[in-house]
């Protein structure tokens, strides 16, 4: 599974992790209907934090990671980003969104806008950014995933690979103070791979906050200061990733890894 | 291929082979004619009958329509002309078409007023164009579009310049409210006030301001009451702005369908089930007949008004069901797309959802606006003179009686020019918002 650059120099000193807490769940619970698929979740993520969730199918780390943007609601417990507590009051959820940057595993970009105005959209009408400003810092973040010179064209003409960057830099033109990757290389060619991780790396050289839903075990090793577990809705084990793969506690996991990384 | 080595097992290309011309038979007309034509003996047959049929019917049609009674004043001369010129299959009697074109435009609108329809039809293209075309029309002209339909309602009812002027204060009453309030109270309570005091001022206040205007400031047009318009003006009238109005309010339905809130989702479920259920003549009749006896005595509500209402509320919902359709196509990442940037529902609705959602549904909008136009003439059902209306009153004149086939034709023939141009117009807008495959 590890089709990460092992040729990429990761500087892990350059990542520091903060004291300033980022995201907090205390005791959340969510349910499908009669379905309890998130059990007593509690989480501290402070600011600087890489974080990689794992585990089967089904287990609810997406649910997880789609609660701290409120694209799912809980039902118990409490969830607090960047100070301000998720509830339903609608000026707090927007505020926390245009704060919170997410990445989806089919990369949900407009097909009907170019990508430049993919990239422009938010800040224009979300944070009253002039358009002229909004494009130069599109066009800056375009550069950084590297591809500024497909600004003009439409999502539908690009790669797989392609189009994740432009959802990253999409994301990141709301200049995001925590990041959000559901399953971000899941449905490109194995080729593809490579060009987001190495975007998601350079990210997190930066400081980012971020919290990665993903099955790149490579990544995770390389990158995360912290790999959770999770299997039936609930955390399962979470540990520094050399302990998580080396000397893995519960037997779930054990069973999960040798799964994934056994061929 | 001497260049490869083929004798071995293992096969290397040296050079790569230039981009060669197809073969002749597969291009140009011959081509052409072979794929669509004549490809297979089937096919040949095929093209074949449908080529023999359609020169009979021209053969026997063609004599029919031409035919040199344009001259003819009445049924009778134009029988004499055939007559003369002994054809076998007889002819068409154009005559009623040269003398009554007239009327099948404008009904019994006064003649020497006949410029003002004709202004409005022009200024409405005007008004169109940045709508329709806007990548080709200055963005300012929208301008004129928001002001036209009070432009064109004065030009073809004509009365006091002042009726109009009241009637935009009503809107500026809105936004002003809009503008003032939102800083205090919530943007839908800023709105409903703003409507309610709008809807003060246009019923109870507009009125007597005009009048008191006027009567200082007579200035104006000669008014023309809604019973002397007919023909295709009345039926443009009707129909374009049931299918202006119908797009916006058939989109908020169909919002209001898929909305959380359990009383407005049943409120619209609720209006659109009832309209669909009911025929658009009955709805006619609701306007033309029953709506009088509810009214309060003396109440003056327009006839046309009355109807356009109606077509209006029956186009609104079933545009809603075609919105509908094109809003369950889209994949819910796109709702998630939008969510996940901090944009709010009216914002994500306007800029993401929306212009996707429509877009899909274009076949089915322009569909439901031809429908809609064409529905106009269900009107002469309620006694108005739309063209069918006249041409029942036209054969109500004894130099005209019998005559059928040229007035349907030609009512036929100019409903077809319109509708035509609308399916052509969706094509080449389902062309151009065209951004590559998904």
């Amino acid at each position: 599974m590890s089709e990460l650059a092992m040729d990429t120099q990761i500087d892990r000193s350059a990542m520091k992790v903060s004291d300033e807490v980022a995201i907090e769940i205390r005791n959340m619970n969510k349910w499908y209907g009669q379905f309890h698929v998130l059990r007593d979740i509690n989480l501290t993520v402070n600011r600087g934090e890489r974080i990689v969730i794992a585990g089967p199918s089904g287990s609810g780390k997406s649910t997880l990671i789609r609660c701290i943007n409120r694209l799912e609601e809980h039902q118990a417990g409490q969830i607090i980003v960047d100070g301000t507590e998720l509830t339903s009051d609608l000026k707090n959820i927007d505020k926390i969104r245009s704060e919170v940057g997410m990445c989806f595993q089919h990369f949900n970009l407009f097909p009907h806008l170019t990508i430049l105005e993919n990239c422009t959209l938010a800040p224009i009408w979300v944070r009253k950014v002039p358009k002229k400003e909004a494009e130069e810092t599109a066009m800056h973040f375009l550069e950084k995933v590297k591809i500024p010179d497909q600004a003009l064209k439409y999502p539908g003409q690009l790669s797989g690979g392609q189009q994740q960057r432009v959802a990253i830099a999409r994301s990141l033109c709301m200049k995001p103070r925590i990041m959000l990757f559901d399953e971000p290389t899941s449905a490109l060619d194995p080729e593809m791979i490579k060009e987001v991780l190495d975007t998601m790396i350079e990210l997190a050289q930066e400081g980012m906050t971020m919290l990665c839903v993903t099955h790149e075990m490579g990544f995770a090793r390389q990158v995360a200061n912290r790999v959770i577990f999770m299997d039936q809705g609930q955390i399962v084990e979470q540990n520094e990733p050399e302990e998580f793969f080396n000397n893995p506690r519960s037997e779930r996991t054990k069973l999960f890894l040798s799964q994934i990384l056994g061929h | 291929m001497s260049d490869t080595h083929a004798e071995t097992v293992s096969y290397v290309r040296e050079t790569m082979l230039p981009q060669q011309e197809p073969p002749a038979s597969t291009v140009g007309p011959v081509g052409w004619a072979k794929t669509n034509l004549f490809s297979g003996w089937f096919n040949t047959v095929l093209s074949v009958l449908s080529g023999i049929f359609i020169l009979w019917l021209a053969y026997r049609l063609l004599p029919w329509i031409i035919s040199p009674t344009w001259q003819a004043t009445s049924l009778n001369e134009c029988r004499e002309i055939i007559g003369a010129l002994n054809k076998p299959h007889g002819g068409a009697c154009w005559g009623v078409i040269s003398e009554r074109w007239k009327q099948l435009m404008f009904g019994f609108y006064p003649p020497e007023h006949y410029w003002r329809p004709v202004l409005s039809l022009i200024l409405l293209l005007v008004a169109l164009g940045p709508l329709l075309f806007r990548h080709l029309v200055p963005a300012k002209v929208i301008y004129f579009s928001m002001l036209y339909p009070f432009i064109a309602a004065w030009l073809l009812w004509g009365g006091t310049i002042w009726n109009p002027i009241v009637a935009i204060l009503g809107f500026v009453i809105i936004a002003l409210s809009l503008k003032f309030l939102t800083s205090v109270l919530n943007p839908a309570l800023a709105l409903i006030i703003g409507v309610l005091l709008a809807v003060i001022w246009w019923v109870a206040l507009a009125g007597p301001v005009a009048g008191g205007l006027s009567a200082v400031l007579p200035i104006g047009i000669e008014a023309i009451a809604s019973r002397q318009f007919g023909g295709f003006m009345l039926s443009i009238t009707i129909g374009v702005t049931a299918i202006l109005c119908s797009l916006p309010i058939g989109i908020l339905l169909a919002l209001g369908r898929q909305s959380d809130l359990l009383l407005v989702k049943a409120m619209c479920v609720g209006f659109i089930e009832f309209i669909r259920g009911v025929p658009l003549i009955t709805l006619l009749f609701v306007a033309s007949v029953l709506l009088n006896i509810f009214l309060p005595p003396g109440t003056n509500f327009d006839i046309i008004l009355r109807v356009i209402i109606m077509v209006t509320l029956f186009a609104s919902a079933y545009m809603a069901e075609v919105v509908r359709g094109g809003l369950a196509a889209l994949p819910k990442g796109q709702y998630e797309g939008a969510d996940s940037l901090g944009l709010d529902y009216w914002q994500s609705q306007r800029l993401i959802i929306m212009p996707q959602a429509l877009k899909i549904s274009i076949p089915g909008i322009v569909s439901t606006f031809i429908g809609v136009f064409k529905d106009t003439t269900l009107v002469s059902i309620i006694s108005m003179f739309d063209p069918i209306g006249l041409s029942n009153a036209i054969r109500a004149d004894t130099a005209w009686n019998g005559v059928y086939w040229e007035l349907f034709i030609f009512i036929g023939l100019v409903f077809f020019i319109f509708c035509f141009s609308m399916s052509r117009y969706s094509m080449y807008l389902e062309r151009r918002l065209q951004t590559g495959h998904r």
